[in-house]
C-alpha cells in the first residue's frame, strides 16, 4: 500500500502565541516549530497501517526550506520518502489543495492520510477539499482506521457520538486526536533520515497556484483571564456562582 | 571562523533527547532518589532509543558520534536526573578506552555486543588508596602462559553491580610507575570477581557505586588492550572525552536549577510582588543564567577540541572544574531562592544540590583539575 501524508509545519502548541503588530497574523519568528500534531498522528497511523510490510509512505510539505526539519522528522519516524514543494504564495486551504491534488495525481497513492486541521490556521478544510478535487471518497475525524483487502473502515468522531464508514481505496482520511500517540524517533533513525530520498519541487512543477481570494483582515487574542477570588465560605461561593457567574440556577 | 549555532541534526538530537527524558526520566527521578532504585529499565529504554554507547565507531555498527553531539544529548539527560545520566555516561567512560586503544578485532569482540544488545559497562581505575593519584594504583596483572591474572581492589565503580563488562586498569610492573599500567577487558562473569554492596550516597542516589575485588581473575591474552604499559596513556586520552561530558552533565543540572528557580520566582510573592522582581533575587537569577551559559560554552569548546584532534587536556580541566563548581553554586542559590520550601523534599531543588556535589568529586576533583591546569600553565 502506498500512503501519502501531507504535513504542515506549525508553531509548537506549548509556545506563547502573540498577534503581530499589523494584527493580521501571529508573530512567526522565535517560536519552536513542530509537525502539526494532527499530521504527526497521520504519519504514525500510516506507519502502523503498513506495519513494516510492503508499501511506501511519502510525506509532503509545502512552503520552502524551512519545512525541511519537519519532513526529516517524519522520515526519522519511518516514512520512506519526502517531497518539499516550494512556493511564495501564502498558504491557505484553496492554495494548498490544488498542490496536494497535483502531488496525488503524480504519486497515485492508495490512501491520503492527513490531520483534520493545522493548529495555526484551524481551517479544517483541506482533507475535504482534496477528496472532492480528486473525486475520491473521504472519512474525516478518524479515531480508528483499519484496512482489509482494498477496503478501509474508519471510525469517525461526529457530534455527540461516533460513526463508522467504509470505502474502497483510493480515498482520503483526516485524523483526530484519539487515533494514536505518535512515536518518538530513535537517534539512529534521525541519523539515517538524511539518507532517505528527498525531492524538492516548485509550485510551477505542479501546474502553478494563485493567491487565495480570501484575506485575513484581523486577529485578536482571547480575552485575558481575570484573577481568581478567594471567598470566605461555601454559602458565599454558591451565591457568587448563582448571582455573578450565573452558572447555577 | 566561529559558529555557536547548532546544526539541524544537533537540534533534532536535542529535541529527541529532551522528549525522551520528559517521558522516561523526569516523572520518576524523585522516586528513584528517595528509594535508591537503580533504573535499569529506563536505561534499557535509552539503549533502545539509541542514546547509549554513542562513542562506538560506525565500523562496528555504532553511532560514531562526535563528542560535541554527545554533549548536547548529555545536557538533556542530566537535566532530567544526573544520577541516571551518570549510569548512562559510565558506559561511554568504560567503552572509550576500548575505542581508543583496541585493534579492529578487539573492537569487534568487545564493542559489537553493546550494539547488538543492552549491556552496561564499568570503568575500573580508582582504588581504595589511589583516587586522585591514580598512577599509584596497586592492582596487578601477571602473565601466565596465554592468560593474564588480575589481583586487586577497585573503589567507587559506577555500574559495578549491574555491568556485564569491566575495563580494568592494572599494573604489570609496580616499579615502573605509570609506565607499568595496562588496560584489560574483563567480562563480569569471569571467576574471581566479587562486587560488594553498593554505597549509600548523599546524592545521585539512583546510580550504582560499589567496590569490586579481583582475586586471581584470569583473562585470555587478547583481553589486553593497547599492549602492556600503554594503559596510562589510554586512560589520560580517555579523560579528554569524559571530562567535557561530565562537565556538560553539570550544565544540565544547572539549567534545571535555573529554570525551576525562574518559575518559582515568578510565582512566589513577597511584599506584594513576585520575588524575582526583588533585585536581590533577580541578580541571583542573572548570575545563575550567566554561569550556566559560560559553563556550556567551556564544555562545548573542550569537546570540540577533542573532536578536532587538538590538545584538550587543559580545556577539559577548565570545563570540568568550572562547570562542576558553578553547578554547585547555582544549585545552592536555587535552594536559597526557594527558601524553606527549597530545603524540603516537596520541591526539586534540594535533590539538585545533593546531586551537584558529586560532580565536583568524581572524574577528577575540582582540585585535581586545577593541578592539571596549573601544570600546563607552568610548563
Amino acid at each position: 500500500m502506498k500512503i501519502l501524508v501531507p504535513i504542515a509545519r506549525t508553531e509548537d502548541y506549548n509556545a506563547r502565541i502573540v498577534v503581530n503588530k499589523a494584527g493580521d497574523d501571529i508573530e512567526r519568528g522565535g517560536v519552536a516549530m513542530v509537525i502539526n500534531p494532527f499530521d504527526e498522528i497521520a504519519v504514525e497511523e500510516a506507519l502502523r497501517l503498513l506495519d513494516g510490510g510492503e508499501g511506501e509512505i511519502v510525506v509532503v510539505a509545502i512552503g520552502g526550506d524551512e519545512a525541511a526539519p519537519e519532513l526529516r522528522r517524519a522520515l526519522a519516524m519511518g516514512a520512506h520518502r519526502a517531497i518539499q514543494i516550494n512556493t511564495e504564495v501564502k498558504l491557505m486551504p484553496e492554495v494548498v489543495t490544488p498542490l496536494l491534488a497535483a502531488v496525488a495525481e503524480r504519486e497515485q497513492p492508495d490512501l491520503v492520510l492527513m490531520g483534520k486541521q493545522s493548529i495555526d490556521g484551524d481551517s479544517g478544510q483541506v482533507a475535504q477539499r482534496l477528496a472532492h478535487r480528486l473525486d475520491w471518497p473521504q472519512a474525516t475525524f478518524a479515531y480508528e482506521v483499519s484496512v482489509e483487502g482494498g477496503t478501509v473502515t474508519v471510525g469517525c468522531e461526529v457530534d455527540g457520538g461516533t460513526e463508522t464508514v467504509a470505502f474502497d481505496l483510493p480515498g482520503v482520511i483526516s485524523t483526530d486526536l484519539r487515533l494514536n500517540e505518535p512515536r518518538l524517533p530513535k537517534l539512529p533513525d534521525i541519523m539515517k533520515a538524511k539518507k532517505k530520498p528527498y525531492e524538492v519541487l516548485t509550485d510551477a512543477d505542479l501546474g502553478g497556484v494563485e493567491e487565495s481570494p480570501i484575506k485575513v483582515l484581523s486577529l485578536s487574542p482571547p480575552p485575558e483571564r481575570q484573577a481568581g477570588q478567594i471567598v470566605a465560605d461555601v454559602d458565599t461561593l454558591i451565591a457568587k456562582l448563582r448571582d455573578e457567574a450565573k452558572v447555577l440556577a | 571562523m566561529i559558529s555557536f549555532g547548532l546544526t539541524e541534526d544537533q537540534l533534532e538530537y536535542q529535541r529527541m533527547a529532551r522528549q525522551f527524558i520528559a517521558q522516561t526520566v523526569i516523572p520518576h527521578a524523585g522516586h528513584w532518589d528517595e528509594t535508591g532504585h537503580f533504573p535499569k529499565d529506563a536505561i534499557r529504554s535509552a539503549w533502545e532509543n539509541g542514546l547509549l554507547n554513542l562513542c562506538i565507531p560506525s565500523s562496528v555498527g555504532g553511532a560514531g558520534m562526535p563528542l560535541v553531539d554527545t554533549l548536547i544529548i548529555s545536557e538533556e539527560i542530566s537535566y532530567g536526573c544526573v544520577g541516571y545520566s551518570t549510569s548512562c555516561m559510565a558506559n561511554e567512560l568504560a567503552l572509550t578506552p576500548i575505542v581508543l586503544g583496541a585493534d579492529e578485532d578487539q573492537k569487534r569482540k568487545f564493542l559489537k555486543p553493546f550494539v547488538d544488545e543492552f549491556k552496561l559497562a564499568a570503568f575500573c581505575l580508582s582504588e581504595p588508596g589511589a583516587g586522585s593519584d591514580a598512577a599509584s594504583l596497586r592492582t596487578t596483572a601477571r602473565r601466565e602462559g596465554d592468560e593474564w591474572v588480575i589481583n586487586g581492589q577497585k573503589q567507587w565503580i559506577t555500574n559495578a553491580t549491574h555491568a556485564d563488562f569491566y575495563t580494568v586498569f592494572a599494573t604489570v610492573d609496580r616499579e615502573a610507575g605509570h609506565r607499568g599500567i595496562t588496560l584489560f577487558a574483563v567480562p563480569r562473569d569471569t571467576p574471581g570477581i566479587t562486587v560488594a554492596p553498593h554505597e549509600n550516597k548523599m546524592g545521585q542516589r539512583c546510580s550504582d557505586t560499589a567496590p569490586i575485588s579481583f582475586e586471581d581473575v584470569r583473562v585470555p591474552a587478547d583481553h589486553c588492550i593497547g599492549g602492556p604499559g600503554n594503559g596510562w596513556k589510554i586512560a589520560m586520552h580517555t579523560l579528554d572525552f569524559s571530562r567535557p561530558l561530565v562537565a556538560m552533565s553539570a550544565v544540565g543540572v544547572a539549567r534545571r536549577a535555573l529554570e525551576e528557580s525562574i518559575n518559582y520566582a515568578k510565582e512566589r510573592k513577597t511584599f506584594g510582588k513576585p520575588i524575582g522582581q526583588h533585585q536581590a533575587i533577580g541578580f541571583m537569577l542573572s548570575d545563575m543564567a550567566a554561569k550556566t551559559q559560560a559553563a556550556r560554552l567551556l564544555a562545548l569548546e573542550a569537546a570540540w577540541r577533542t573532536d578536532q584532534g587538538l590538545p584538550a587536556n587543559k580545556e577539559a580541566s577548565f570545563a570540568k572544574a568550572m562547570c562542576a563548581d558553578w553547578c554547585m553554586e547555582i544549585c545552592t542559590d536555587a535552594v536559597q531562592i526557594f527558601g524553606g520550601y527549597g530545603y524540603t523534599k516537596e520541591y526539586p531543588v534540594e535533590k539538585l544540590m545533593r546531586d551537584a556535589k558529586l560532580i565536583q568529586i568524581y572524574e577528577g576533583t575540582s582540585q585535581i583539575q586545577r593541578i592539571v591546569i596549573s601544570r600546563e600553565l607552568m610548563r
